[in-house]
């Protein structure tokens, strides 16, 4: 992360008068934006070549918030797993947690049973929605539309209440285990998203009337950040970026899984290839995630279990909402502690020891907001993961912000920025 | 994964394996381009997207390390791993990033982490590790934590190794 350029890389700059002392002056300015930058989207350096207010080479710097989430996960058995790769990005931790149970469910060769994967899908579509909500205020604010800021996080909160609801955090759940989810819904998580669904939509008009043909968001972001679809393809961008250059590529249409080609939705596609037109995008993507949510409402009468039968992978413990939150079903406490020496055996083996993965990769990836996160999981046969590789769409997107900012102005980099929608948590792990 | 792609890939690449319904395809270092050039030009593969590159480490074997690469085809929405074999002492393999832009930074993450040497990398410095960091933390050699801190040039021992009196 070093070795700034210290002289100008252009061979012949621009020449320039200095207003105030007459001074004949050719040379370009350097200058750092972040890593502690209010519109870089957390700990993101930009190192930026300036010839007045003409961005002619800039360079992203990442690394700052580098924890060691993939190295962690070798020392951990597979369940713990969950818990770590939910803190990557951590706007979208449903689909972390998705991902990496996914995959390590395909090394074991086992399914989450129904509910629980319409659950999962649940979660997922409403976590798309919370995270477009942060992109939306962040981006907004960014550009000076402060209202629209404290709309996106009004509404997040109202999504953030209903995940705690349901999983007991607002963020980094650990909510989706190998072979299903922790828990099965509470009636009340579910009148809370009903009543969601009810209040949003109007709310999504509101943004629309306030941004759709505001003169000021369309001077910001009309041709803004221009990436083409063959540039999108070879620097590897996914996710609304890329549809908003006219390729319809959508892992949940692509390559489904938990059930997505039962699901009636569209993905919303548009040619322009500017950050207007990933703006228009990722807010049809909020009203195709409700129609999903409407969808897995009505799957969820069906009762059934969350949880994959077989004793030899899913979690022993059962979990319930006592009178402290969420915690150890006393009941299942008193078993293990008072009635059955087995049971407690086998409670101990498989929180200590966990599941056993027989060897192989696999390389599983799912549609997160920003685009395809993958997940490259080995297993060398034993209680620990070998190895595993996270392909963060952050991370991979981050790099077509030079395609997109060089030669346009300053000001046009951080609405450029913003619609790529970097989560610094996913770009560093 | 139709049958026939599979056929198509192995008569190009006999070392191919089917598993978990994922292709592998494992490929000499040397011919490492041609293979991924063959992959994407293929007009039945066209498999012209880079999903993810990355590499293990497997210490006491040989090879020692697999440099892994995820093709995807956006047209077709198939999938093929390309994989290559490293010695511990010759551990470089030539750079993709010429054919697809983005393995730069896939590239420059895994040599941070396992010290595989992309040759003819165009940005070849450190992406995600401090500056002067001694080492290549996913290696399996290498032990999680019992790393000393740098804070204004005193050392902060690591925190399993702290004592609280």
């Amino acid at each position: 992360m070093s070795d700034a350029p210290t002289t100008p890389t252009t061979p012949h700059a621009p020449t320039s008068v200095d207003a105030r002392t007459g001074e004949i002056r050719q040379e370009t300015m350097i200058i750092n934006m972040g890593p502690q930058h209010p519109s870089t989207h957390g700990v993101l350096r930009l190192l930026m070549e300036l010839d007045g207010e003409t961005v002619i080479k800039c360079t992203p710097i990442i690394g700052y918030l580098h924890t060691g989430i993939e190295k962690n996960t070798e020392y951990r058995t597979w369940m713990q797993g969950v818990t770590y790769v939910t803190r990557a990005d951590y706007l979208s931790p449903f689909f972390n947690e998705l991902g990496y149970c996914l995959a390590v469910e395909r090394l074991l060769g086992v399914e989450a049973p129904p509910r629980a994967q319409v659950i999962r899908v649940l979660m997922n579509e409403l976590n798309r929605i919370s995270s477009h909500l942060v992109w939306l205020a962040t981006g907004g604010m960014e550009l000076g539309a402060v209202s629209v800021m404290l709309y996106g996080f009004r509404e997040r909160e109202v999504l953030l209440d209903i995940f705690e609801e349901i999983t007991g955090l607002r963020m980094n759940h650990a909510y989706i285990r190998i072979g299903g989810v922790i828990m099965d819904l509470p009636d009340e998580g579910l009148t809370k998203i009903e009543r969601f669904l009810v209040e949003m939509p109007p709310r999504i008009d509101d943004y629309e009337r306030l941004l759709d043909e505001n003169p000021i968001w369309l001077e910001r972001n009309v041709g803004v950040g221009r990436l083409s679809a063959d540039d999108s393809l070879a620097l590897g961008v996914t996710g609304p970026v890329l549809r908003s250059a006219g390729v319809p590529a959508d892992v949940r249409k692509d390559a489904p899984y938990c059930g997505y080609e039962t699901y009636d939705f569209d993905v919303p596609v548009r040619t322009e290839g500017d950050a207007y037109a990933r703006y228009r995008l990722r807010i049809e993507e909020m009203r195709e995630s409700m129609k999903i949510v409407r969808q897995c409402l009505d799957r969820l009468r069906e009762p059934g279990p969350v949880m994959i039968e077989d004793p030899k992978v899913a979690w022993p413990a059962k979990l319930s909402v006592g009178p402290d939150g969420i915690g150890n079903d006393p009941a299942y406490v008193t078993h293990i502690m008072e009635e059955s020496m087995e049971a407690l055996i086998h409670h101990f083996k498989m929180v200590t020891q966990g599941v056993e993965v027989p060897p192989g990769e696999v390389y599983q990836a799912v549609e997160s907001p920003r685009g395809e996160l993958g997940f490259y999981v080995v297993s060398n046969g034993e209680h620990l993961p070998y190895r595993v590789k996270i392909r963060d769409p952050s991370f991979v997107n981050l790099q077509a912000i030079p395609a997109m900012v060089e030669g346009s102005l300053v000001a046009d980099a951080i609405a450029a920025i913003a619609s790529i929608d970097p989560v610094m948590g996913g770009v560093d792990r | 994964m139709p049958a026939e792609i599979v056929e198509r890939v192995r008569a190009r690449c006999p070392d191919t394996v089917v598993a978990r319904g994922e292709v592998t395809a494992i490929v000499e270092r040397d011919d490492l381009l041609e293979t991924l050039a063959w992959l994407r030009d293929d007009a039945d593969l066209a498999l012209g997207f880079c999903s993810s590159v990355t590499a293990t480490d497997w210490p006491g074997s040989d090879p020692r390390f697999w440099v892994v690469y995820e093709m995807l085809s956006i047209e077709h929405h198939h999938r093929v791993r390309v994989k290559v074999g490293l010695a511990e002492d010759d551990a470089h393999v030539p750079t993709v990033t010429p054919l697809f832009p983005t393995a730069n930074w896939l590239e420059r993450e895994t040599h941070d982490f396992y010290g595989i040497v992309f040759d003819g990398h165009p940005d070849p410095r450190p992406l995600l590790l401090p500056e002067g960091w001694d080492g290549f933390p996913l290696q399996k050699t290498e032990e999680l934590g019992g790393v000393n801190t740098r804070f204004r040039g005193a050392f902060i021992p690591p925190v399993d190794t702290r004592t609280t009196t």
